[in-house]
């Protein structure tokens, strides 16, 4: 047999890792109760594959492999360290019966998705973990997803670790009548993750479709495990169907180009149509959850080959439902936004205006973007301006503040004599 | 593992008990408590005005003040040690605490385990 290449037995470990890294992670901590050691194991069986596998070429069942060394490795580390040792003991943890043999390995990763996304971690921390443990990321790339500093998504990250094992969060799947209350906080958390990668909140790059796809296929994995749980197909259905426009949504020079204004033949129609799949899916069963409907709003826009042939009257109604389900300053003003395109900019203006006692939504860009907007229509262009200005004041990214120079610039130049 | 809950009162009436539950709520927690075997100790806390402070400084000297007072709205009133296997047990129990009710809340702590 021919040995492959270092370079691409390097690459093999690289996928392989990336894909197993969450399911070798979960087995570990079930079998040992233990996060930091679980993790110190993983990457010691990768750097054990790094060394193994160029030599003697990728195993069978790469998986397997990588589970075997890495639960070696760990009671390696328990017998040289005696008092980890005995602190596990103490948390009576069956360190080697509980660890499955044999090639294939049951999926521990729902646990870990909740015990990422505890309530009891704080918010920040919960995404950098689960990209960290379930992703597969390492902590600069965490760190480079949420613009921050490796050293302070380090200290962000032991300290939420630190957390799980001195408040002892459990590694557990919420029980039946739990898992209603629960799930929604995992949802929440990759649907951040997903939309840090979409509009990246400050900063010179509107889009980090890294992180998004990142998103997408920790949802995929999460719908594989809770298959009957159609908000996760809700929420994968709405990824897929926004991820859909990712590269019409920026024009060659990074600036951003409108929904109005996208070249929707640049649209990923496979990706749309797996996500009508889903949405319908998700819609089916039963009351429909937030996620299925925000879903459904992006399929009507997906399925429209323009603005002006949009169904806004259906898209107002979807709105009227996920106002009901989740009142929201900013649903509130998506839904006025859909009335100014399905009654005219005079009415949406009444319905924007009526919303303006929102403290929220004063400081919030595309409240004022979308009052700039139907003044405009309404061919009151120095109040546009002012909103405008407003909105640019309030905007985060580069892109962001490039479009709304145009328009300002648009609206306040009809005022130069 | 133990878990100290710190009960503080929301609003309090005039006669000193957390508005939005009564008596009967905290007997019956009581009870609850300690029929699932989770009890280690817990005790509720006299009114704040009978509250003293007491420092000792670097040169001994001893300082006695009445106080505090409550500054903020919540004032611990209680508290329970409860052993439990692990956080969602002690949150669960803490969510049933009567003391979480009516803007009071309960605040869980890990007690130290210095490998005793």
């Amino acid at each position: 047999m021919a040995s492959p290449s270092a370079a691409s037995a390097g690459g093999a470990v690289e996928a392989v890792f990336r894909e197993e890294h969450g399911r070798l992670l979960a087995t570990l901590v079930r079998g040992f109760g233990d996060l930091d050691l679980a993790e110190e194991a993983t990457s010691a069986a990768l750097e054990a594959a790094l060394v193994h596998w160029p030599v003697q070429g990728v195993p069978a069942r790469p998986g397997a492999w990588l589970l075997a060394t890495a639960r070696r490795k760990a009671v390696d580390r328990l017998r040289r360290d005696q008092t980890y040792a005995a602190k596990l003991a103490l948390m009576q943890v069956d360190t080697v019966t509980e660890m499955p043999e044999g090639p294939e390995f049951p999926d521990d990763r729902l646990q870990l998705f909740f015990t990422c996304a505890h309530p009891a971690l704080p918010e920040d921390a919960r995404g950098a973990l689960t990209l960290r443990c379930l992703a597969g990321l390492t902590t600069p790339e965490v760190a480079r997803a949420y613009l921050v500093p490796p050293a302070t998504m380090a200290k962000r990250i032991v300290r939420a670790k630190k957390k799980i094992r001195e408040a002892r969060i459990p590694f557990r799947v919420p029980g039946g009548d739990e898992l209603p209350e629960r799930l929604p906080g995992v949802l929440q958390v990759l649907y951040s993750i997903f939309t840090e990668g979409y509009v990246a909140s400050s900063g010179p790059s509107l889009q980090r479709t890294d992180l998004a796809a990142e998103a997408i296929r920790l949802v995929r994995i999460l719908r594989a495990l809770l298959p009957s749980e159609r908000e996760v197909t809700g929420l994968l259905a709405l990824m897929l169907l926004i991820h859909a426009r990712r590269d019409a949504r920026t024009a060659p020079d990074g600036s951003l180009v409108l929904l109005e204004d996208q070249d929707r033949a640049r649209w990923d129609a496979p990706m749309i149509t797996e996500g009508l799949t889903l949405v319908r899916l998700a819609l089916t069963g039963g009351p429909a959850g937030p996620y299925a409907v925000q879903a459904a709003i992006a399929a009507l826009h997906d399925e429209a080959a323009s603005v002006s042939t949009t169904d806004w009257p259906q898209v107002v109604a979807l709105y009227d439902v996920l106002l009901s389900l989740t009142p929201s300053p900013v649903v509130a003003l998506n839904r006025a936004a859909a009335v100014a395109m399905r009654d005219g900019p005079a009415a949406g203006l009444v319905v924007l205006d009526a919303l303006s006692g929102e403290e929220r939504l004063q400081d919030y860009a595309p409240f004022h973007v979308a009052r700039g907007d139907v003044l405009e229509r309404l061919g009151r262009l120095p109040e546009a301006a002012t909103a405008y200005a407003k909105a640019l004041d309030l905007a985060g990214t580069d892109p962001e503040r490039q479009h709304l120079r145009q328009r300002l610039n648009r609206t306040s130049a009809q005022r130069q004599p | 593992m133990k878990y100290m809950l710190l009960i503080n009162a929301g609003s309090v009436t005039e006669d000193g008990a957390a508005e939005g539950c009564d008596v009967q709520d905290w007997v019956n927690y009581d009870k609850a408590v300690q029929d699932a075997g989770i009890y280690v100790s817990g005790e509720s806390l006299a009114d704040l005005v009978t509250a003293t402070t007491v420092r000792v400084a670097a040169d001994g000297t001893r300082t006695v003040v009445d106080g505090p007072f409550a500054e903020t709205r919540e004032v611990l009133g209680g508290f329970y040690v409860i052993d439990v296997p692990d956080l969602d047990a002690a949150l669960e129990w803490a969510a049933r605490c009567p003391g979480a009710l009516g803007g009071g809340s309960v605040v869980v702590r890990p007690v130290a385990d210095f490998g005793a």
